[in-house]
C-alpha cells in the first residue's frame, strides 16, 4: 500500500531565507491586528460588555423573525440584535443579543424578566445569559491577567529547559500568534468573549507544543553539528521535523473540523478561533520561532562549552 | 528500551482494564445501571449544566445596603449612650460615609466619651485565632470635639464574610424547603453566593425564592395617603411609610417601630381561608411574641395593622377583637403557590442583606440534549477523521496509534469519572481536541523512526533510538500546553473550567500512553516479526 506523506523525504526548503520576505509579512499584519484591536475592536460578547444573549426557538414554526424582532423592540430594551443560527443537530433558533442596561446589575435582570414574560410560552428558552457591569469589567481584567500569566509562565519554562534565547524565540513566536488572532477576531467578526480567551490560551499551548518540538532538534543539532553555519543548521532543523509538524496540524485540524461543523452553535466561535489558531501556530513555529532565531548570537556562548556531554535524555528511561 | 519486562506489559493491560470497567456505566441508560449488582461500578461522569440544562446564578451580597442599615442602629446607639445620666451635650450627630460623626460640646468630657463610645466597637470573633477578634468600628476622638466611629477594614471584612456565611444558611432552608431540585449553593471570592441548579431551565422560581430578603415586619398603621399626597408632604415624626403591594399607589403611614418582626415567628403554613377559599398563610408566634401580639392587639381593637414584608404592605387588616392565641393568619392577593412562597420563606428566616444577580447562566433542558448529541457526533467524526489519517500515513504503526488513542479516551472518561469533575461541551471540545493531538506523539515517535532508519541504522536501533529521543520531545512539548491548560482552569468558571479539566487531564493520558502503552505494543510487535525494514 502508499502511503500518504505529507512531506517528502528530503524536503529542503530555505526558510532562513524566506525569512526576508515573510518576516516583514508577520510584522505588517501583526501590527494591523493590533490597529484593527484597538481602533476598530472586536465584537465584545456579553462577558465583557455585559448585557444578555437570549437563545430561543419558536414553538410553532414557520415563525416570523419580524413579529419577533417588533416585540422585541417595543420593550424599551435599547440595542438589540436579533439573528438566527442554525447547526446539523438543533435546527434553526433565534439568537437575541440585549445590550447592557442602565441601572447596573438589578437592571439586566429586569430586562431578562421582560422578555420572558413578553414571549411566554410562544418560544422555548434554550439559553439565557446576562452579565452584569460589574462582573463584566472583572471578567475582562482576569482574562488578561490569564493571558499574561500564561505567557510569563512559559517563557520561564522554556528559559529553564533551554536557553534564555529559545526563551525569547518562544515569546515572539507566541506572541505573534496571539497578536494575529485578535485580527482574526476582529476581521471574521466573532463574538469576542470569555471562551475567546480560553481559545488563545488554547492556542497558545498548542502553538508552543509546536514550537518546542522544532527547539528540541535545533538545540540537539547544536551539539551533534558544532561547525555547521547556524542558518543552515536552523534551516536544517525546521526541515527535519517539518514532516512532523504538518502531520500533527492536519490531524488536530481535523478534529477540530469535525468540532466546528457537527459540534453546535455553543462553542463554534470558539472552535473557529482554534481553527484559525492551528494553522497560525504552525505558521509561527516554522516561519518565526526558529527564523527569529539567528538573532541571538545562539553560537557565540556554545562553542567553549566542551564540557558539556551530549545527552539528549529520555528522562522516562525504564 | 524494547525489552519490557512481563509485570509492565500487565499491569499496563490491568489499567486499560480497570479503565475500561470504569467507564461502562456512561455507556448505559442510568435506570439500567441503578439495577445493576453492586459489585459493579455505578458512578457516571457528572455532566455540566450547560449538558443536562440548569441555572447558573451568581449573587452578590449588597453590602452597602447592609451596612447603611448597621449605621443607622450604631447612630441610635450612640444617642443613648451620649444621653445616659450625666448626659454629655453634643451637636451635628449623622451619617457620614461608612461611620457616624458627632462634635461633643464639652471638651473637657472628651475621656468620658471615648469611654461611653468604647463599648459600642462591637468586637466581632474570628474562627481564624481563637480568642481573636477583631473591633467592627474604629474610634477617633479629636481634641477638638469631633468624634467618630468608623468601619475599620477588618469590621467589615469579617461582616461581609458573616452576612454570606448567615445568607448561605437561609438560601439552603428555602431551597430545601422546596425539595424538587438539588442546587448547589457555595461562597464565591469575598461577597458572592454561587448557586448552580441542575434541572431547571426557567430558574424564574428559585430566582424569586432566592431573590427576596424577606424581612416581615407588623406595624400599627397611622394612616393612608396616596402616593400623590406622599410626595408633598413629610411623614410625620415616629413614623415611616410603605407602598401596597396590589395597589403602588397606596401609602400606609406606620409607626416605625415594629410591633414584631419575622424573628418572632416559629412557623408558618400556607392554607386556605374558611369563608373565601383564598390562600392564605398561617402563622404561629413564639411566646414572647405571642404576649406582645396579645398586649397590642386587645390595646388596639379597631385599628388597622400593615403586614411589611420588604419594605411593602401586602395587606392591612382590621384588629376586630385581641389575638391571643399566638397564631394569625396573613390574607392578601396570594396564589397557592405564592401563598406556599411566603410561607417558605417565612419559615427559612430572612435574609441578613439584599443579594443582587450580577450573573445569570441558564441552558433549557432541549438545548443540553442536543449539547449533547452535538458533541458525540463530533467526537465519533473527529475521531474516525483522525484514525483515517493516520492509517494512510503509517499503516500498520498508524493502527497502533489509533488503539492508542481509543485508550486515551478511556482514560480520560475514566478519570473524569473517578475524580467526580464535570464535563461540558467544551469539556467535550477538549476530549476532541486531545484525540487530534495525541496522535502527535506517536506522529513524533514514528518519524523519529523513519528518520533513524534512514540514516543507516538498522530497524531495531531505529525503533530503540526513536523511541528514546522522541519521548524526550513528547515530554517538553506536553508541559508547556499544561501550563496553558492550569492557567485556563483557574480562570474559567462552568463550562470553560470544563475544556481546561479535559484539557489538562489528556495532556496526562497522553504522555502516559505514548511511555506505556504505543511503546509496549511496538515492543511486542517488535519480538514478534523481529523486522528488518521499518513499516512507516
Amino acid at each position: 500500500m502508499r502511503k500518504l506523506r505529507m512531506i517528502p523525504d528530503n524536503t529542503r526548503i530555505r526558510f532562513m531565507w524566506l525569512r526576508r520576505f515573510n518576516f516583514p509579512a508577520s510584522v505588517f499584519l501583526s501590527t494591523l491586528s493590533v490597529v484593527l484591536f484597538i481602533f476598530i475592536g472586536p465584537h465584545y460578547g456579553i462577558d465583557f460588555r455585559g448585557g444578555s444573549l437570549i437563545e430561543m426557538k419558536p414553538v410553532t414554526t414557520p415563525y416570523n423573525l419580524a413579529s419577533i424582532r417588533a416585540t422585541l423592540g417595543g420593550l424599551n430594551l435599547g440595542d438589540v440584535q436579533v439573528t438566527e443560527v442554525s447547526d446539523a443537530v438543533s435546527g434553526t433558533s433565534v439568537l437575541v443579543r440585549v445590550q447592557q442596561q442602565p441601572g447596573g446589575d438589578a437592571a439586566q435582570e429586569a430586562a431578562i424578566a421582560k422578555v420572558r414574560k413578553a414571549f411566554g410560552d410562544t418560544v422555548d428558552f434554550r439559553r439565557v445569559e446576562t452579565v452584569g457591569p460589574t462582573v463584566s469589567s472583572e471578567l475582562a481584567y482576569d482574562g488578561t491577567v490569564a493571558l499574561l500569566v500564561t505567557m510569563f509562565a512559559i517563557l520561564a519554562y522554556v528559559w529553564f529547559r533551554f536557553e534564555w534565547q529559545f526563551a525569547v524565540g518562544a515569546i515572539v513566536a507566541t506572541a505573534h500568534d496571539v497578536l494575529m488572532t485578535l485580527g482574526f477576531f476582529v476581521v471574521v467578526k466573532l463574538d469576542f468573549d470569555l471562551s475567546s480567551i480560553a481559545a488563545i490560551l488554547t492556542i497558545v499551548g498548542y502553538s508552543l507544543n509546536d514550537t518546542v518540538v522544532v527547539y528540541d532538534r535545533i538545540r540537539e543539532n547544536l551539539r551533534k553539528y558544532k561547525k555547521m553555519p547556524l542558518p543552515e543548521l536552523l534551516d536544517r532543523s525546521v526541515n527535519e521535523t517539518l514532516s512532523r509538524t504538518v502531520m500533527t496540524s492536519s490531524t488536530t485540524f481535523l478534529a477540530l473540523l469535525a468540532l466546528f461543523i457537527f459540534g453546535g452553535e455553543v462553542i463554534r466561535s470558539f472552535v473557529a478561533a482554534m481553527l484559525f489558531g492551528v494553522i497560525i501556530g504552525t505558521y509561527s513555529s516554522i516561519y518565526i520561532a526558529a527564523p527569529v532565531l539567528i538573532y541571538f548570537r545562539l553560537r557565540s556562548g556554545r562553542a567553549t562549552s566542551e564540557g558539556e556531554t551530549d545527552t539528549v535524555g529520555a528522562p522516562g528511561q525504564a | 528500551m524494547l525489552q519490557i519486562a512481563r509485570w509492565k506489559v500487565v499491569s499496563v493491560l490491568l489499567a486499560v482494564l480497570a479503565a475500561v470497567v470504569v467507564v461502562t456505566p456512561n455507556f448505559f441508560p442510568k435506570a439500567a445501571v441503578a439495577e445493576w449488582p453492586a459489585w459493579l461500578p455505578h458512578q457516571r461522569v457528572v455532566l455540566g449544566l450547560d449538558l443536562q440544562g440548569g441555572a447558573y446564578l451568581l449573587y452578590q451580597v449588597d453590602r452597602t445596603d447592609y451596612i447603611q442599615k448597621r449605621l443607622r442602629t450604631l447612630l441610635s446607639d450612640v444617642r443613648t449612650a451620649m444621653l445616659e445620666n450625666p448626659r454629655i451635650g453634643y451637636t451635628g450627630l449623622s451619617l457620614q460615609g461608612q461611620g457616624v460623626q458627632l462634635r461633643v460640646r464639652d471638651l473637657g468630657r472628651l475621656d468620658d466619651v471615648r469611654k461611653r463610645l468604647e463599648p459600642l466597637r462591637n468586637t466581632l470573633s474570628t474562627n481564624l485565632l481563637a480568642g481573636g477578634g477583631v473591633h467592627e468600628f474604629d474610634l477617633t476622638v479629636n481634641p477638638d470635639g469631633l468624634t467618630r466611629l468608623t468601619y475599620s477594614q477588618a469590621g467589615l471584612a469579617e461582616r461581609v464574610r458573616g452576612i454570606v456565611a448567615q445568607s448561605i444558611e437561609v438560601i439552603n432552608r428555602r431551597i430545601n424547603q422546596l425539595g424538587t431540585t438539588e442546587p448547589s449553593i457555595q461562597r464565591q471570592g469575598e461577597d458572592r453566593i454561587l448557586v448552580e441548579a441542575p434541572g431547571l431551565g426557567d430558574p424564574q422560581r428559585l430566582k424569586s425564592l432566592i431573590g427576596q430578603t424577606a424581612q416581615l415586619t407588623f406595624h400599627l398603621v397611622d394612616g393612608q395617603i396616596s402616593s400623590e399626597q406622599a410626595g408633598q408632604t413629610p411623614p410625620q415624626p415616629g413614623t415611616v411609610r410603605f407602598p401596597s403591594t396590589d395597589n403602588p399607589s397606596l401609602i400606609y403611614e406606620v409607626d416605625d417601630v415594629p410591633l414584631m418582626t419575622g424573628e418572632d415567628l416559629v412557623d408558618a403554613q400556607a392554607g386556605f381561608e374558611q369563608q373565601t377559599n383564598q390562600p392564605v398563610v398561617n402563622f404561629r408566634l413564639n411566646t414572647s411574641g405571642a404576649r406582645k401580639f396579645a398586649d397590642v392587639t386587645s390595646k388596639n381593637v379597631g385599628r388597622l395593622f400593615a403586614i411589611v414584608l420588604d419594605n411593602k404592605v401586602i395587606s392591612a387588616p382590621v384588629i376586630r377583637e385581641p389575638i391571643v392565641g399566638g397564631s394569625g393568619q396573613i390574607s392578601g392577593n396570594f396564589t397557592v403557590q405564592s401563598a406556599n412562597d411566603l410561607a417558605i420563606l417565612l419559615r427559612a428566616g430572612s435574609l441578613p442583606a439584599k443579594l443582587t444577580i450580577v450573573e445569570e447562566r441558564s441552558v433549557g433542558p432541549g438545548l443540553g440534549a442536543d449539547s449533547i448529541r452535538a458533541g458525540k457526533i463530533a467526537a465519533v467524526i473527529g475521531t474516525i477523521l483522525v484514525a483515517l489519517f493516520m492509517f494512510s500515513a503509517y499503516g500498520f504503526f498508524g493502527v497502533i496509534a489509533n488503539v492508542a488513542v481509543v485508550v486515551n479516551v478511556l482514560l480520560i472518561i475514566a478519570v473524569l469519572t473517578l475524580l467526580g469533575a464535570t464535563l461540558t461541551l467544551p469539556g467535550i471540545a477538549g476530549i476532541v481536541l486531545t484525540v487530534g493531538m495525541a496522535v502527535d506523539s506517536n506522529v513524533l515517535i514514528y518519524e523519529r523512526i523513519r528518520e533513524e532508519f534512514r540514516q543507516g541504522r538498522s530497524a531495531l536501533a531505529a525503533i530503540d533510538l526513536g523511541f528514546k529521543r522522541a519521548l524526550a520531545t513528547i515530554l517538553d512539548a506536553n508541559i508547556t500546553t499544561m501550563i496553558a491548560a492550569l492557567v485556563l482552569f483557574q480562570l474559567g468558571t462552568g463550562p470553560i473550567r470544563g475544556f481546561a479539566v479535559t484539557n489538562a487531564i489528556g495532556i496526562v493520558t497522553t504522555v502516559f500512553t505514548a511511555f506505556t502503552f504505543t511503546r509496549m505494543i511496538v515492543a511486542l510487535w517488535v519480538a514478534w516479526r523481529r523486522p528488518k525494514v521499518v513499516p512507516i
